[in-house]
């Protein structure tokens, strides 16, 4: 299993790569108070990583939410679709991408960072600008609607 | 791949810095009178100074030592490095820093407290540093605390000499355990 990196050289092996996929997400100044964001809230949550597995798609998940976060806050009420980032962007997604595609953003991530990642409920709030509570529901409805789903197939 | 405008870049180190979740900020200055150091600080002082550092082991210790959220943020050791050029210029004998020792094993960490009673431009030997902590005859083990000192210059192992006055031995050098003795006027 890796080991953690120290988070200098976590750092500086994905932010070319995190503001890339920003900018194609958003206009340039809100990519890059973006930019910050993703990074503060990995910072908040890289402690509680048990392991240094997929950290790339772990950070890029992090700034896609970090993106629908942000729409939200200026249109609360309108529904949004999560573009997705484009298979190429996600590797450790592959397997749960296509069954959780359905699934709202929030829900989506949460199931795939317990699921997928391995992630304790703590780290994922942590990673999703949240709590451990909310990840707990939001990874719990992920997974009452994709059975609802699998059921009505 | 996007390069990161530097602004941006030092904006994100500024920022993890003042969040209070960084385990260790750090900074390497190139060019001291000793040559590159590596300074290193935690949430509750000074914990890590290293001669010509090789960052990548280095940053892995300090991961090791505090925790994975090692950054280099330059903001945050800016007290650190003017206390320094103080001290390099002249114009500091003391440093008033807080000190992270908490990595250090507990005997190591008794001689670096008595190591720190020396003063600015007086010497010691390893002999009456061991008596000090009542362990007369482990001179050769407080030769190995020294060595190992996490924070050499500010905790000033260079001011141990042998008990003939030679100079013995530096873990950054004796060119550099020599500059600065010279520089505290403790060597003619």
């Amino acid at each position: 299993m890796n080991r953690i990196p120290p988070f200098e050289r976590f750092y500086e092996s994905h932010k070319g790569e995190v503001l890339a996929f920003l900018r194609r997400r958003a206009d340039r100044d809100r990519a890059d108070d973006l930019f910050q964001e993703t990074f503060l809230r990995a910072l908040h949550a890289y402690n509680r990583l048990e392991h240094g597995e997929h950290l790339r798609a772990w950070v890029l998940t992090i700034a896609a939410n970090a993106v629908v976060d942000a729409a939200r806050r200026e249109r609360p009420t309108a529904e949004l679709a999560v573009e997705p980032a484009g298979e190429d962007e996600r590797p450790a997604l592959e397997e749960l991408a296509p069954l959780t595609d359905g699934l709202p953003p929030k829900e989506r991530a949460a199931v795939v960072l317990r699921y997928g990642y391995d992630l304790d409920y703590d780290t994922i709030g942590a990673a999703l600008g949240s709590n451990e509570q909310a990840a707990r529901q939001a990874a719990s409805a992920g997974v009452r609607r994709l059975r609802k789903e699998k059921e009505q197939r | 791949m996007t390069g990161v405008p530097t602004v941006l870049d030092e904006r994100f180190r500024a920022a993890a810095a003042a969040s209070g979740e960084l385990d260790v900020a750090y900074d390497v200055l190139d060019d001291t009178p000793v040559g590159r150091l590596l300074v290193g600080i935690s949430d509750r002082g000074l914990c890590r100074v290293s001669f010509d550092p090789s960052p990548e082991a280095e940053l892995e210790r300090l991961a090791r030592s505090f925790g994975p959220r090692v950054l280099r943020a330059p903001k945050a050791i800016d007290r650190v490095r003017r206390e320094l050029d103080e001290y390099f210029t002249g114009s500091r004998q003391a440093f008033d820093l807080e000190l992270d020792l908490r990595a250090t094993p507990e005997f190591h960490r008794r001689v670096l407290e008595e190591l720190n009673r020396v003063e600015y431009g007086h010497t010691t030997t390893y002999g009456t540093l061991a008596a000090q902590v009542g362990a007369p005859r482990a001179a050769r083990a407080v030769g190995t605390v020294m060595n190992r000192n996490p924070i050499p210059i500010v905790l000033p192992c260079h001011r141990v000499v042998g008990a003939s006055g030679s100079l013995t031995g530096y873990g950054g050098g004796l060119d550099r355990k020599e500059w600065l003795l010279r520089l505290e006027g403790a060597l003619l």
